[in-house]
C-alpha cells in the first residue's frame, strides 16, 4: 500500500508548492496588530463607542421634587491627557512626566448636557464630568502615531509596546480576564444531575437559569424564585398552555414525549390549566423582598411574577409587550439539551472548552466600572436636586454648579491602582484585577501584557481547567504558565491571537433573514423541531430557522471575505443540536488563517513577493480575501493544514500562516523549544521573565523603585523569528558565553557553574542595579510643613557628621556620591502633628522632628540623580536614584533559554581554565549530569548553531518547528576545521596535558537572573529582638535570627541532645529569671509574691520570656496558671 | 635533528588515549644532558604581536607554566584608577572606569616598579597619569542638511586616542608620549550628546594578570600538540578526494597517482571528521606527538610576543630560585 499511494496520488493532483517567506505575514500581521493590540482595541472601542452608548443609555436624570426638572446628556467625549495645574489651568502631559512625577496620566470626559436652569432649557457643551486613566498608546494617548524621534524626544522608548495606565505615578495593568461566556447554553452535570444553564447578562442585569432534572421531573431554577418551579408551569406562565403545544416545542418524539410525561402529570396535579394560574403560581414561590416598596406594594404576585418572567428570567432574551413566545421556544430548547445529554454524555458541553470562553479586557471592564461611576454620580445629582430646588433661591438652581469631576475621577483611579473591581448593580466583587507592570526586563513587560487570568480559584485542586485543552490550540500559549498554585490558570496569548471587540448585531441579523433565515416567532413548534431545519443563534439569542444552512453558512462566509460584514463574526454549525452558531459579541480569541480553496492556497507566492516589495500589507491579504480570522469555535468547524503538504484538496479549508505562532511571546524566546521536554520551555518562560538586561531605550530616564540593568547585553547568536517580531534582538537580557560541557574541580555539581575569572574581569554579567528613595514634602493644615536642612556639624570639630557627609548645602545627597550603610540622602524634617491654631504674625517656635531618608544597605551605592518636582497635591516631590555595579560572584544565579539554571559554584582564573587548540577558554563550564535528566536537546543545538554562527559570521535561527537545521549546522562547522559534533579536543589547564574526552564547547546564550547573594546573603549573632516577646527578630530586613524550626527541633529531641535544645530554645533566645513563689506557684514580682505577701518562699527560676508573658496573659483572663516547685538537684 | 622517539597521544573516535606503552612522561627519569639534548625551539612566525614557536622535548608542566606565567603573572601597566572631575555622559562612573582600565598601554612594565601596597601617592618611577577631558557641543558649523552624527556634533564620540599622559618627576625626559599611551588610537570609550562631559585623571600603574584580566599582556598565549596523521594502506581514487576533505587544507595530499599521502600535518585542526566515513575511517591513525608544543602568543601590544615569553622564563627562574633559597635555609 506503501508503495502505492503516492503514485496514486501523482496521477490526480500535483504536489502544492511551498509558499517561501509566508512568515513574513506574521510582521505584517504584527505591524497592523502589535503584539498589546487587543488591550489598546479594547480601550480605543469603549472611549470612542462603549462610553457614548452608556452615556446615552442613561441620558435623563430627572428629579422628585421638579417634574419639569431635567439633564440630558446629548453626548461625551474623552479628551486628551492633560494635566490640572491649579483651578480650571491644565496643561497638556506626557506619560514619562506623569510616571516622574507620580501623576495619573488622564484625560478629561466631557459631556455635552441639556437641562433646565430655573425654566429655561439651556445647553452646555464641554461639561467636564470625570477623568478617564489613559491607555498608553490608545487613540487618545500622545503616543499613537509618533515616530521614533518623537517618541525620543517625549522620552518614551520606541518599542515599549504600551496597554498599561499610570496611575499616581504607578504603571498599571489591567489583566486579560477569562470567563465563561455568557447568554450561551452550557449543559453541564451537577451533583450527577444533568442541567442546562444560561447566564444572561444585559446591560441592567446579570442572572442565571438553570432547567435541571429533579425527582425524574424538569424544573426551572433561578435566584430570584424561593423554589423550583415545574417546566410545564414555566411554560404556561409564558402562554403556552396547551400541553401539546408544550410538547411539539419540545419534541414529539416518543422518548422525549416519556421524559416530559411526568412534567405534564405535575402539573395537572398542581391543578395549572391557565396562565393566570401558572403566574399565580410563580408568583408564590418569588422572594420575598426585604425592603418592600411603595411602588411594589401596590402590585399583584401575578404581576410582580410576569415582570419576572419577563426582565429577569433569561433576561437576554428581550420580550415586547409581555409576548413570551421566542423565550419558550428558548426554554424548550434548554429542556431539549437536558433530555437529549441523559442519553446522550456526549451532548454534555466541556466547561474548559475555549469556545466556550469569553475574555474581558481593559475595555469592557472600565466600561463596567465607568456605568457603575456614572450611574452613581446621576443619582448624586438627582438627590442634590431633591434636595435644593424645594428651597427658594435668589439664583436658580444651576446643575452643573454641582457636576463633581473627582467622583468618577477617583473611583476609576483607585480601581486601577488597588484592582479592586466593585460593580454594585452585579453585586461583583473582585480583587487583583490589575497589576503593576513588571519592569524587570522587557520580556517580563511585554509577558505581563499577554497575561490571561483566570476567575477560578487557585486553592482548588481541579485538574479540568488547568490542563492544556485542544482548543486553546493557536490562541494561548501551551508553554507559558506559571509552576505552583496557579498553574494552568493563569495562561499566556500566543503571538498572532486576537481578541474581538463587539460589533453591531443589526446588520448581521439582516443579513441572515436576507439569506433564509425565517423568524421563529410565525412558526409552530411542529416546524421548528421539523427535523430538515436548522436552527440559527445570534449571540446565544435565537434568530430563526433555516432551511439550507449551508447556504447561510456559505452566503456569511462570503460575506464576510468580501469585507462586507465584520472579519470577526464567526459562523459555525452544530449538528448534534442541529443549529448554526452566529457570533460578533466581544471577548473571543481568533487567529488568522490562509483560505484553501480546491487544494490550494489563495495566497500565492506572488502576493508574498507583493508583500516584500512592501507594496503589501496584512490588511490587503483580509480586503482581498486571502486570509481570514477564525474564532474557536470556527476553528473546529474547519480543517487546517500546518503546512503545505498536508493539503487535502478535498477536505482542506485553511492552512496554518506559520506554526511557530502557537507560541507566545516568552515562549518564542527558547530556540529549538521543539526538541526540549516540554517543561523545560515553561520553566523558561518563568525565568526570562526574572533576567537582567536592558528594559527599553528610556531606561536611563526612569527612575523606578528597583531596575536591573545589564552593562553589556548582547543579542543572542541563535535567535527566533518571535525574538525579531518582540524586537528582543534590540532590548536583549543575556549575554553569549563561551560554554565547555564538562565537569571540573566539583564546586559543578547540582547545576553549579564554573565562571572564567578573565571573562569577569572583563565584564561578563556585570550589571547594575537602580534604587530609589523618594520623599515628599508636605504642608499640614496648621500653616507648618515639613522643611529639608543642610548638613548638620559636629559642635566640636565643626566637621560635617558621617552621616551627613553626602548631603549638598540644600540637605539633599549630591549625585555622584557614594552612600554608605545608614548615611542620610535627605535630612527631612516634620513639624510635631499637635494641632497648633496660628499664632497672630510671629513665626512659630515648633519642635521639628528628625524624619531623615536614609540608606540602608551592607554595600554602598552611588547617588545616580536626584530630581526634584511637585506631585498632584502640589508638594514638593524629591526623588533619588542609587546605583550599583554589581560584578558576578559565588552564588549568582545564571540560566541559559532551556529552563537550565545554576548558581555560580566557583571562580576560576583564567589560565586554570581547559583551553583548545585555536587557545580558546570557555567563559563558563557547565556540567554534562545537567542534560540526561533534563533532556534539553535544544540547547546543545543552540551551542552547535551558535558555534556555526560564529565562524561564518551570522546568526542562525532557532525558530520553533523550523529554523537552522542540525545537519546543515554540522556541514558549516566541518567547514572551518571544526569537529562535526562540535566537540573539540581540550588541554587541561592545570596539567597542561590534553583532557581525554572530546568536550563540547561552544556559545550558549545565558541570562543573569535577578536572585544575587547580595541581596540574600544574611546572618547573626547577636541581634535585635522584637519587643513584646524578647525573642529574635525574623527575616533579613531586620536583621534577624536563623530559626530552629520544629522540624529541626525534632531532630535534636530524637537524637537526645537536650542541653542543645536547651541552648537554643532559651538561651540563645529568650531566657528570663522569673521570680516565681514555691506557696502559690505564681509568679513573684522581684522576690516578693504579692498574693503571699511574703518573700520566702520565692525562687528564681530561668524560662523562655514568652512562657513568663502567656503566664500573665492567662492571669489577665482569669486563668490561674500555677508552677510547682521542686528542688532540682 | 636526529630522529627522535616521539611520544604520541592517540586521537581516536571517543577519546583521547596515550600510545601503548606510553605511561606518561612523568614517569620517566629527569636527564639534564638527555634534556638539553633533545629539546629545541623553534621559531616559526613573527609578527608585530603575534608569535608562533614551537618548543619541542619539553615536560608538558614546563610549557604549562610558561603558558600559565605569560597569562597571569607577567606584568603589564594599566589604568586603575580613576578619579572623575566630571561625568555628564551616559555611561556610568565605574562602568566608564571599567572600560578604561581595559584599554592597553604601550608603556614598558619592565621599566616600572609595583606601587607599594601602602601608597596612597604614586611616584615617576611607580605610576603613568593620564588625563581625559571631552565635551561635546552641537556643531554649528555644519549645514542643516546633514542627519549624520558626525557632522551635528563635536566629539560625539571618545576614542583612547583622546586620552592625554601627564608626566610627572622627570617622565617627560625619560618618555615620549607615544611610547606610554594607547596602543590602539580608535577604541570606543563612550559616546555623547551635546551637553555631555568628561572630565577623567586616571593613574596607571603595573599589575599581574591574575590580580585583573586588564593587567595580562597577552590577549591569549597558549599552545597545542603538534598533529601527525599517519596512513595504514593505500588510499586512492573517491577515497583519496573524501580523506583530503577530512583534513585542513593542506594536509594531505594527492598524488600524480591519486594516491593521498601525508603532506603536512602540522597545520590540522584535528577536528577527526574522518571517523565519520566508515570506509576510511580505518585508513588512518590520528595523533599527536606529547614533548612537542606549538606556542601561540598574541602580545596585547606592550611588549613583544618574544619577550613576554622571555619575561615568563625569568619569573619561572626566580621563582625555583626562591623556592631554592627558602628550602636552603634549613
Amino acid at each position: 500500500m506503501g508503495e502505492i499511494a503516492p503514485e496514486w496520488d501523482k496521477g490526480h493532483r500535483e504536489p502544492v508548492k511551498t509558499l517561501e517567506d509566508k512568515w513574513k505575514l506574521v510582521p505584517s500581521f504584527l505591524q497592523v496588530k502589535g503584539l498589546v493590540k487587543q488591550h489598546i482595541d479594547s480601550f480605543n472601542y469603549f472611549i470612542n463607542v462603549e462610553i457614548k452608548k452608556i452615556v446615552q443609555a442613561n441620558e435623563k436624570v430627572f428629579c422628585d421634587s421638579d417634574p419639569l426638572f431635567y439633564v440630558k446628556y446629548l453626548n461625551a467625549y474623552v479628551g486628551t491627557p492633560d494635566l490640572e495645574e491649579g483651578f480650571n489651568v491644565t496643561k497638556p502631559t506626557t506619560p514619562h512626566e506623569c510616571r516622574l512625577r507620580d501623576m495619573t496620566y488622564s484625560a478629561p470626559i466631557t459631556v455635552d448636557i441639556e437641562y433646565i436652569r430655573g425654566n429655561q432649557r439651556v445647553i452646555k457643551n464641554k461639561q467636564l464630568i470625570g477623568r478617564m486613566p489613559l491607555m498608553l498608546r490608545s487613540s487618545n494617548c500622545v503616543l499613537t502615531n509618533k515616530s521614533d524621534k518623537e517618541l525620543a524626544h517625549l522620552n518614551e522608548c520606541p518599542h515599549d509596546p504600551g496597554g498599561y495606565f499610570i496611575i499616581r505615578g504607578q504603571e498599571k495593568v489591567i489583566l486579560i480576564q477569562e470567563q465563561l461566556s455568557r447568554n450561551r447554553m452550557i449543559v453541564d452535570e451537577f451533583k450527577g444531575a444533568i442541567q442546562c444553564q444560561v447566564t444572561s447578562s444585559t446591560h441592567e442585569k446579570k442572572t442565571r437559569t438553570i432547567v435541571i432534572l429533579k425527582n425524574s421531573k424538569y424544573v426551572l431554577r433561578h435566584n430570584a424564585l424561593s423554589d423550583d418551579i415545574p417546566i410545564t408551569v414555566a411554560f404556561k406562565a409564558m402562554g403556552i398552555c396547551s400541553d401539546q403545544e408544550i410538547m411539539q416545542l419540545v419534541g414529539t418524539d416518543d422518548a422525549t414525549v416519556k421524559k416530559m410525561a411526568p412534567c405534564i402529570v405535575d402539573c395537572h396535579n398542581l391543578k395549572i390549566f391557565t396562565q393566570n394560574q401558572a403566574l399565580a403560581y410563580v408568583g408564590s414561590k418569588l422572594k420575598v423582598k426585604r425592603f418592600p416598596t411603595a411602588n411594589s406594594k401596590s402590585r399583584t404576585p401575578i404581576d410582580e411574577a410576569r415582570d419576572l418572567l419577563a426582565t429577569t428570567i433569561l433576561a437576554h432574551v428581550t420580550v415586547e409587550n409581555f409576548n413570551f413566545y421566542v423565550k419558550a421556544i428558548y426554554l424548550a430548547i434548554m429542556v431539549k439539551r437536558v433530555i437529549e445529554a441523559e442519553t446522550n454524555k456526549a451532548a454534555i458541553d466541556d466547561p474548559d472548552y475555549y469556545g466556550n470562553k469569553r475574555l474581558e479586557l481593559a475595555g469592557s471592564l472600565l466600561a463596567l466600572m465607568f456605568e457603575d461611576l456614572f450611574k452613581r454620580f446621576n443619582w448624586e445629582l438627582k438627590s442634590i436636586a431633591d434636595k435644593i430646588i424645594p428651597k427658594v433661591k435668589a439664583a436658580p438652581f444651576d446643575v452643573v454648579k454641582h457636576m463633581r469631576p473627582d467622583l468618577i475621577a477617583n473611583g476609576l483611579f483607585t480601581a486601577i491602582s488597588s484592582g479592586n473591581w466593585t460593580i454594585k448593580r452585579f453585586k461583583m466583587e473582585r480583587h487583583g484585577v490589575t497589576q503593576v507592570l513588571s519592569r524587570l526586563s522587557y520580556i517580563s513587560a511585554l509577558g505581563m501584557m499577554t497575561r490571561v487570568n483566570s476567575q477560578f480559584e487557585k486553592t482548588r485542586k481541579v485538574s479540568g481547567p488547568r490542563s492544556l485543552q485542544p482548543s486553546q490550540w493557536g490562541m494561548l500559549c501551551p508553554s507559558d504558565t506559571p509552576e505552583g498554585e496557579a498553574c494552568g490558570l493563569v495562561k499566556n496569548l500566543a503571538l498572532m491571537t486576537h481578541i474581538t471587540t463587539e460589533c453591531s448585531e443589526i446588520p448581521i441579523s439582516r443579513l441572515a433573514c436576507n439569506a433564509g433565515v425565517e423568524d421563529v416567532r410565525l412558526l409552530g413548534g411542529e416546524e421548528i423541531n421539523h427535523p430538515a431545519v436548522y436552527m440559527v443563534f445570534l449571540n446565544g439569542n435565537i434568530l430563526g430557522v433555516s432551511r439550507q444552512y449551508k447556504k447561510l453558512i456559505r452566503v456569511f462566509r462570503m460575506f464576510r471575505r468580501r469585507g462586507l460584514i465584520s472579519a470577526f463574526v464567526s459562523i459555525y454549525p452544530n449538528h448534534n443540536q442541529r443549529t448554526v452558531y452566529i457570533c460578533s459579541d466581544g471577548g473571543r480569541l481568533c487567529r488568522p488563517y490562509i483560505i484553501v480553496e480546491k487544494g490550494h492556497p489563495l495566497v500565492q507566492q506572488h502576493h508574498i513577493n507583493e508583500l516584500n516589495r512592501g507594496i503589501r500589507k496584512f490588511q490587503d491579504f483580509l480586503n482581498d480575501g486571502l486570509i481570514e480570522y477564525l474564532d474557536v469555535n470556527e476553528e473546529n468547524d474547519s480543517h487546517i493544514a500546518t503546512v503545505e503538504s498536508e493539503i487535502d484538496p478535498y477536505v482542506t479549508t485553511h492552512l496554518e500562516i506559520e506554526p511557530f505562532t502557537i507560541l507566545g511571546v516568552c515562549a518564542g524566546l527558547v530556540p529549538y523549544p521543539h526538541h526540549n521536554q516540554s517543561p523545560r520551555n515553561t520553566y523558561q518562560c518563568a525565568m526570562g521573565k526574572q533576567a537582567m538586561g536592558t528594559i527599553g531605550y528610556n531606561q536611563k530616564n526612569r527612575i523606578d523603585t528597583l531596575m536591573y540593568n545589564l552593562v553589556y547585553p548582547q543579542c543572542p547568536m541563535v535567535k527566533t523569528r518571535t525574538i525579531e517580531l518582540t524586537n528582543f534582538d534590540k532590548l536583549p537580557a543575556g549575554q553569549n558565553a563561551t560554554v565547555a560541557v564538562m565537569s571540573y574541580s566539583g564546586y559543578d555539581i547540582e547545576d553549579a557553574l564554573i565562571l572564567n575569572k578573565a571573562s569577569i574581569d572583563r565584564g561578563y554579567g556585570r550589571c547594575l542595579v537602580y534604587k530609589s528613595a523618594k520623599t515628599t514634602m508636605k504642608r499640614y493644615s496648621n500653616q507648618t510643613s515639613d522643611r529639608i536642612l543642610g548638613p548638620s556639624r559636629d559642635v566640636a570639630t565643626g566637621k560635617v557628621i558621617r552621616a551627613h557627609e553626602i548631603l549638598d548645602t540644600d540637605g539633599i545627597a549630591s549625585p555622584g556620591e557614594m552612600v554608605e550603610n545608614r548615611q542620610v540622602l535627605i535630612n527631612k524634617q516634620m513639624p510635631p502633628a499637635t494641632i497648633n491654631p496660628v499664632t497672630q504674625g510671629q513665626p512659630q517656635q515648633v519642635e521639628y522632628k528628625d524624619v531623615p531618608i536614609t540608606y540602608k544597605g551592607p554595600v554602598e551605592s552611588y547617588v545616580e540623580k536626584v530630581m526634584v518636582s511637585s506631585n498632584s497635591e502640589d508638594a514638593f516631590l524629591i526623588k533619588i536614584l542609587l546605583r550599583q555595579t554589581r560584578i558576578p560572584e559565588i552564588g549568582d544565579k545564571f540560566s541559559s533559554r532551556h529552563g537550565q539554571k545554576g548558581v555560580t559554584g566557583l571562580i576560576v582564573q583564567q589560565e586554570d581554565m581547559p583551553f583548545n587548540d585555536r587557545g580558546i577558554c570557555p567563559d563558563m563550564i557547565m556540567n554534562p549530569h545537567g542534560f540526561p535528566s533534563r533532556m534539553t536537546v535544544g540547547k546543545t543545538i543552540e551551542l552547535l548553531a551558535g558555534k556555526a554562527g560564529l565562524m561564518e559570521g551570522k546568526f542562525h535561527y532557532g525558530t520553533a518547528f523550523g529554523g537552522s537545521k542540525v545537519l546543515d549546522v554540522c556541514k558549516e562547522l566541518e567547514k572551518h576545521g571544526y569537529n562535526y559534533h562540535g566537540k573539540d579536543i581540550f588541554y587541561s589547564g592545570l596539567t597542561g596535558e590534553p583532557l581525554e574526552a572530546y568536550i563540547y564547547s561552544g556559545p550558549v546564550y545565558y541570562q543573569k537572573l535577578k536572585h544575587m547573594v547580595q541581596d540574600k546573603m544574611h546572618a547573626r549573632a547577636r541581634g535585635p529582638r522584637a519587643v513584646l516577646t524578647r525573642q529574635p527578630t525574623e527575616g533579613r530586613s531586620r536583621d534577624g535570627g536563623l530559626r530552629l524550626g520544629e522540624m529541626e527541633r525534632d531532630c535534636l529531641i530524637g537524637y537526645g541532645a537536650s542541653m542543645l535544645l536547651m541552648e537554643r530554645l532559651m538561651l540563645a533566645s529568650d531566657a528570663f529569671s522569673a521570680d516565681i513563689c514555691g506557696t502559690c506557684g505564681r509568679l513573684a514580682a522581684r522576690a516578693w509574691c504579692h498574693a503571699c505577701r511574703s518573700s520566702a518562699a520565692v525562687s528564681t527560676v530561668e524560662m523562655p520570656y514568652a512562657c513568663k508573658l502567656l503566664f500573665q496573659e492567662l492571669a489577665s483572663m482569669n486563668i490561674v496558671p500555677k508552677l510547682t516547685l521542686k528542688k532540682y538537684c | 635533528m636526529p630522529k627522535r622517539d616521539k611520544p604520541l597521544v592517540l586521537l581516536e573516535e571517543f577519546r583521547v588515549k596515550n600510545a601503548p606503552e606510553d605511561y606518561g612522561m612523568a614517569d620517566k627519569k629527569w636527564n639534564f644532558k638527555k634534556f638539553v639534548k633533545g629539546f629545541s625551539i623553534d621559531i616559526k612566525r613573527m609578527e608585530n604581536s603575534e608569535m608562533e614557536f614551537d618548543l619541542i622535548g619539553i615536560q608538558p608542566a614546563f610549557a604549562n607554566a610558561f603558558r600559565r606565567l605569560m597569562l597571569s603573572e607577567v606584568p603589564s601597566m594599566a589604568i586603575e584608577k580613576v578619579m572623575i572631575k566630571n561625568n555628564t555622559s551616559i555611561i556610568q562612573d565605574e562602568v566608564l572606569a571599567h572600560r578604561l582600565g581595559l584599554i592597553p598601554l604601550k608603556a614598558d612594565p619592565r621599566l616600572f616598579e609595583y606601587r607599594p601596597e601602602d601608597a596612597t601617592e604614586g611616584t615617576e618611577f611607580d605610576t603613568l597619569e593620564f588625563t581625559l577631558k571631552v565635551k561635546c557641543t552641537a556643531n554649528t558649523a555644519q549645514s542643516k542638511d546633514s542627519y549624520r552624527t558626525e557632522d551635528l556634533y563635536i566629539n560625539h564620540s571618545v576614542y583612547s586616542s583622546q586620552i592625554k599622559w601627564h608626566p610627572i618627576g622627570n617622565q617627560a625626559s625619560v618618555y615620549k608620549e607615544a611610547d606610554v599611551g594607547s596602543v590602539h588610537d580608535n577604541i570606543l570609550i563612550s559616546k555623547m550628546r551635546p551637553g555631555h562631559e568628561l572630565d577623567l585623571h586616571l593613574v596607571a600603574v603595573k599589575g599581574i594578570g591574575k590580580d585583573h584580566a586588564k593587567f595580562s599582556p597577552v590577549a591569549t598565549a597558549s599552545y597545542r600538540l603538534l598533529p601527525e596523521i599517519k596512513l595504514t594502506r593505500e588510499v586512492s581514487g573517491s577515497q583519496a578526494t573524501l580523506l583530503q576533505s577530512c583534513f585542513s587544507p593542506g594536509v594531505i595530499g594527492l598524488g600524480p597517482d591519486g594516491k593521498a599521502f601525508v603532506r603536512d600535518a602540522r597545520y590540522d585542526t584535528c577536528s577527526r571528521n574522518v571517523y565519520r566515513y566508515d570506509e576510511i575511517k580505518d585508513a588512518v591513525i590520528l595523533s599527536r606527538v606529547r614533548d612537542h608544543f606549538i606556542f601561540n602568543v598574541e602580545s596585547v601590544g606592550a611588549m613583544s610576543p618574544n619577550i613576554i615569553f622571555v619575561e615568563a622564563v625569568k619569573i619561572l627562574k626566580d621563582k625555583c630560585k626562591s623556592l631554592l633559597d627558602e628550602l636552603n635555609k634549613f
